[in-house]
């Protein structure tokens, strides 16, 4: 193997892993604020994407433009997501919460199915394409698009939840929820926030993802196995950390088909995640 | 003190029942602190004393019973519309923020609408009475010492700008001269701003010597309720607390 093909591995794993530690950022953040894993996360992404294409095969919206509107959808899903089932069983022993949100997921996807049909879509001829070569490298730009958005609007959360009051309220609801709720904060209200913000962090990466991406009912699901392994990287409910562990498993899985092989990228990056849960169950940085 | 600010009731509860799932926790208790006072709460472990303290605050909601505050009734209402009113609550253990600097700890004490426009003036207030925390205003709150974090979480109880503060054993576990420090500083805010105080203590001796008056619980149930001389030479208050 050449130095640049090596090198150009590690591009690309650079830059889906900015999209990887957005999709995870949104499951992190619910978590650490209610122990509550989604695992309907995949699918949200999955409605992000159909939704972004849909937006352009209806009205030839391009994903980019679409994006804001995207964004807006699955943060009212996330929202009503809370207060329509998470809201029910915040009391409820955790096999009610998980078959709470499996359940969702197993919905969603068959509803997808149902509706739209198991066909891969592809949004044709969007405003972003090509590639540009840089010192014998080329990089796709609708991925670099992915990438710089991604780690924009991860830029963009991270200033929400650490610099502004409603983050701070957010991060005191998940440190201690009792404690926050003699502040003065609606702990509820935060939980249904917190849900509409993780459900975003996958509108604006699955507007992004659809650029280049096939857009069918089962898409979300690889994405959230890499999510998990993210999250449990970053260390669970910690936002910041997902950034760095989104780049990892990025890195692991592109560099882990091209040391191996290409069959086996995946076992690379779960062979990473049992290391973690082994001997770093906190994850690599901990609580937020 | 002046005479009018002592004597109207800032709190009260009347029969309250309070049950854990099938476990009844509260009997019929009902519980009084006039404006200005100090009260404490007393009784042996596991008598209902925070559980008290948490159904006041809004926290655990009462099967059966009355509470007002002021002349407002709020035994319907959630914890943060509570704060709002005037009550606030600084928890068993503390229970600062980890994760979050001292500083954020404290303006979050003022995070209902009341209190958050005049929220710089009353944090100079705050520091002035804990001039130690100026010091560690950057430092995440769980790295302090037991009694800094105490300091924290009063500090962040009066950031609310309350009319009554209950305090949940402010002693546990610190040593004798952060004790006495603790004890000035609720006695101060008291005589000197006027603040209702309500704290739950062990220690018999040193609550009735800082409470005008105290609560006696026993087993889920209010058996004694008193001026502190009254109860300091009560042979029920020496059965109970002593043995004998």
């Amino acid at each position: 193997m050449t130095a640049e093909v090596l090198l150009q591995g590690i591009v690309s794993g650079l830059l889906m892993g900015f999209v990887y530690a957005l999709i995870a950022a949104g499951l992190s953040l619910i978590f650490g604020l209610m122990e509550i894993v989604n695992f309907a996360h995949g699918e949200f992404l999955m409605l992000a994407m159909f939704s972004t294409y849909w937006a352009w095969a209806l009205w030839r919206l391009d994903p980019v433009v679409s994006l804001p509107l995207t964004a807006a959808a699955l943060f009212l899903l996330g929202f009503a997501t809370y207060q329509g089932l998470i809201r029910w069983v915040l009391g409820a022993p955790m096999l009610a919460q998980i078959f709470a949100t499996f359940g969702l997921a197993i919905f969603l996807r068959s509803a997808a199915q149902a509706i739209w049909g198991v066909d891969f879509h592809l949004v044709k001829d969007p405003l972003v394409q090509g590639r540009i070569s840089l010192a014998g490298l080329f990089i796709g730009l609708p991925q670099l698009m992915a990438s710089v958005g991604a780690l924009l609007a991860f830029v963009f959360l991270n200033w929400f939840i650490s610099r502004t009051e409603t983050g701070l309220a957010l991060r005191a609801t998940a440190q201690d929820r009792q404690a926050a709720s003699l502040m003065g904060i609606d702990t509820e209200r935060m939980f249904a926030l917190g849900w509409g913000i993780g459900a975003a962090c996958v509108g604006v990466a699955g507007a992004l993802l659809t650029i280049f991406f096939y857009v069918f009912p089962d898409v979300g699901a690889s994405f959230a196995l890499l999510a998990y392994v993210t999250v449990a990287l970053g260390g669970f409910g910690n936002v910041p950390g997902t950034l760095v562990a989104g780049v990892v498993v990025g890195l692991i899985e592109v560099l882990g088909g091209l040391l191996i092989a290409p069959a086996l990228k995946y076992v690379a990056v779960f062979v990473l995640y049992l290391l973690v849960v082994l001997w770093r169950p906190q994850g690599l940085f901990g609580r937020f | 003190m002046s005479a009018d600010a002592l004597g109207g009731t800032a709190l009260e509860a009347r029969g309250l029942d309070v049950l854990y799932g099938d476990y009844q926790i509260l009997w019929d208790v009902s519980f009084r602190a006039r404006r200005g006072e100090v009260v404490a709460i007393l009784g042996p472990n596991g008598s209902g004393k925070s559980t008290l303290m948490n159904t006041l605050s809004g926290l655990v909601r009462a099967r059966s019973g009355e509470i007002s505050l002021g002349d407002r009734r709020i035994e319907s209402l959630p914890p943060h519309k509570i704060v709002g009113l005037g009550l606030a609550h600084v928890l068993e253990r503390r229970r600062l923020f980890p994760y979050l600097t001292v500083r954020q700890n404290l303006l979050l004490g003022a995070y209902h609408p009341g209190a958050r426009a005049r929220r710089e003036e009353t944090l100079a207030d705050v520091e002035a009475l804990f001039p130690h925390l100026r010091e560690r205003q950057t430092q995440m709150a769980g790295t302090l010492s037991g009694g800094e974090q105490q300091m924290v979480a009063i500090g962040r109880g009066l950031m609310a700008r309350p009319a009554l503060l209950m305090v949940d054993e402010p002693f546990l576990g610190l040593a004798p001269r952060v004790i006495e420090q603790i004890a000035e500083v609720l006695t101060a805010i008291n005589r000197e701003r006027g603040i209702t105080v309500v704290f739950i203590e062990q220690n018999v001796e040193l609550a009735l010597r800082m409470a005008h008056r105290g609560y006696i619980l026993e087993s889920g149930r209010a058996i004694l309720e008193g001026p502190s001389a009254d109860l300091l030479a009560s042979s029920e208050v020496k059965r109970i607390f002593l043995g004998h």
